[in-house]
Formats: C-alpha cells, sequence, structure tokens
C-alpha cells in the first residue's frame, strides 16, 4: 500500500519513540546531527581547530546515535517508497510547478534558502519538529510546546504568503 | 535500566540505524515526506502532518511516563527560553514552509527521489547549522538565555501529577481529531 493511514503511522512512530528511550536512552531528533556534519565538513577544509569551537565542542563533529538514525531514516523511507512502486527522480513538487512552474533553477535556490533557515532555527530553537515536535512534546516539555507552536505559526504565515492567500 | 546496552557504543550505533529505518519507513508511508502534504498542512488544507505528530504524541507519552514511572526509562526534557525556543522556532517556521520539508522528512523526501531536497534542502541545512555554529558565540551571551526557564515540564509548570497532564492533553488531542475527521479534514 503506498499510504497507512495517518493514526497507524503517528502509533508506529510512538512506539518508535519507546524503544529509543528503553534501548538508547536517548529521545529520538533529527537537527544535531546536521550540526556535526556541517562541522566535519568544515573541518576538511580548515583542519582540526574547527573542533575548538565552543558549539562544536558541545556537538562534537563525530558519527554518534543520532547520526546513524538520520542515515536511517533515508533507508527507511526508500524501502517504502520502492515497495509501493513510489520511487522516482523528481525536481519539482507537483504543488509547487502548478504555483510557480517547472524551472528547476527557481526552485533549486529556494530550497537552499529554505534549508539555510531550517538549520539556523532548529539548531537556535535546539531542536526540530522531530526532538522538540514529537520527542519534547510527549516528555511535556515546556520549551517543546513552545518550540512547536512557534514552528506552526512561523510556517502557517509563511505558505500563506508565498501562496498568497492573505 | 539497561544501562550496560545503554553504554555500549558499536551496538548503540545500530541501534540507531534500525530505528532510523522504522522511522523514515513509517515517514514515507504516512506521506509526510512530501512537499504537498507538508505544504497542505501549512495551508490548513491537508491535516495529514497534525493527525501523525498528535498520534505519536499521545501513544508516546503514556508509554513513556510508564517505562519511567517503572524505572526503564529516564526523561530528558530540553531546556528552554524565549530567546532561543521563541526565536528560533519562527525562523525554522519559515523555513519549513519555504523549503516544505523539516529535517527528518527533508531526509525521507531524499530517500523517495526527491531531488530539491537531496540538492536544495540538505546543503541548505548543513549551511545554515554552519551559520549557528559559527553565530553560536555571540547569540550565546546575548540572545539565547533571554527568558530562561531551564528544563521545566508541564505537570512542574502546573504543580500537578504528571498523569493528569497525560489524560487532559490526551483528551483535548482525540477531540481535535474527531473534530477535523468529522469536519472531513
Amino acid at each position: 500500500m503506498a499510504q497507512w493511514s495517518p493514526y497507524a503511522v503517528g502509533i508506529g512512530i510512538g512506539v518508535l519513540s519507546w524503544l529509543a528511550f528503553l534501548l538508547s536512552d536517548k529521545p529520538i531528533g533529527c537537527s544535531t546531527a546536521f550540526s556535526r556534519t556541517s562541522g566535519m565538513v568544515e573541518r576538511l577544509f580548515r583542519g582540526s581547530r574547527v573542533a575548538e569551537k565552543p558549539y562544536y565542542k558541545k556537538f562534537a563533529p563525530t558519527v554518534d546515535w543520532e547520526w546513524m538514525l538520520v542515515v536511517g531514516i533515508l533507508v527507511g523511507a526508500f524501502i517504502s517508497a520502492q515497495l509501493s512502486g513510489e520511487f522516482r527522480a523528481t525536481w519539482i513538487p507537483q504543488l509547487w510547478a502548478s504555483s510557480f512552474g517547472s524551472g528547476i533553477g527557481m526552485r533549486w535556490i529556494v530550497a537552499l534558502i529554505g534549508g539555510v533557515l531550517i538549520g539556523l532555527g532548529a539548531r537556535w530553537a535546539g531542536g526540530c519538529t522531530s526532538g522538540h515536535g514529537i520527542s519534547g512534546t510527549l516528555q511535556l516539555a515546556v520549551s517543546s510546546w513552545l518550540a512547536v507552536i512557534g514552528f506552526f505559526i512561523g510556517g502557517i504565515v509563511t505558505a500563506m504568503a508565498i501562496f498568497r492567500v492573505f | 535500566m539497561l544501562k550496560a546496552l545503554h553504554e555500549n557504543k558499536g551496538t548503540q550505533l545500530v541501534i540507531g540505524f534500525f530505528l532510523g529505518i522504522g522511522f523514515g519507513f513509517l515517514l514515507q508511508k504516512g506521506g509526510v515526506t512530501r512537499y504537498d502534504v507538508i505544504i497542505g498542512q501549512l495551508l490548513l488544507k491537508d491535516f495529514t502532518v497534525l493527525k501523525v505528530m498528535l498520534t505519536a504524541v499521545v501513544v508516546g507519552k503514556i508509554g513513556i511516563h510508564f517505562l519511567w514511572g517503572i524505572g526503564m526509562a529516564q526523561l530528558h526534557p530540553k531546556p528552554g527560553s524565549m530567546g532561543s525556543t521563541l526565536i528560533g522556532s519562527l525562523i525554522f517556521g519559515a523555513g519549513f514552509a519555504i523549503l516544505g520539508y523539516c529535517p527528518g522528512t527533508m531526509v525521507g523526501a531524499v530517500g523517495q527521489g526527491s531531488l530539491d531536497a537531496l540538492f536544495g534542502g540538505i546543503p541548505g541545512m548543513l549551511l545554515g547549522a554552519g551559520l549557528f555554529a559559527a553565530l553560536y558565540p555571540r547569540l550565546e551571551s546575548r540572545i539565547l538565555n533571554k527568558g530562561s526557564f531551564g528544563e521545566l515540564t508541564l505537570p512542574q509548570l502546573l504543580k500537578v501529577n504528571h498523569w493528569w497532564v497525560i489524560v487532559i492533553v490526551a483528551v483535548m488531542i482525540l477531540v481535535l481529531l474527531a473534530l477535523l475527521e468529522s469536519s472531513g479534514l
């Protein structure tokens, strides 16, 4: 089946969160893996002094549990897409094409800018839609409930501005 | 507590990888690795993202607090502040709508063949994370600690037993989901 009920998927992710706490003593999250990778890339160009940056002292540029989790997401999504025959190399999402045309350059630049903002914002807020949005809210953390409200307010306002709903 | 297991670094990398496979598989099956579904949510036309997240939160928090109660799990609530959590989450939200993926679903989108996530989103997010690391010393001394409230949880804030909060929030979520379904969203 190409798509499962969102409730079945949500139950599955909830159970995965139990396993992550039980087996690894860690909440599921994604964004620190990008900080570590960014540090690894920077180290290729600037050498080992990169690890002296205060932020990389907190999040060392090395492969850890969460980094492997992110690699696993890639593999798991690939398996799922393959099994349902949905794997397809595409540049332009449908909804994008119907609003802004099928030019690849424009979509690439916009995706790059969006990527910079989620990278900056996730580390600024201390987590993303997984680490705060699911793992943090289920621990009833005040920071995570505030973050997820901010994610959606920022996202809804921006999306409505881009798609000219106002 | 499975302490010996938690301290075995090699095994932990393997566990992380397999949990990630499960997570990526579910995200793709849920459709939330698709740009159209995420933008549909932010335009309040398609509530798939919210349904997945809220169901995961209800199931997750009951299990985690049960495991915590019997001493099989520890909680790790993240610290927060207005300067970091509020400002950062609004920046993230803008990026969420511009990119059309969040970090985890972006990686899942690459797995289903979305090249805008691979060549736009991923290098962009690495740049953004690197930019934050570069700005961190200045942000930390000026903004990130403004209005700090630490590792506060809702039960501590409201000064009630955590099961009250779990049950009340679960009921609110279930009512919201039922309202979405009954209104055809």
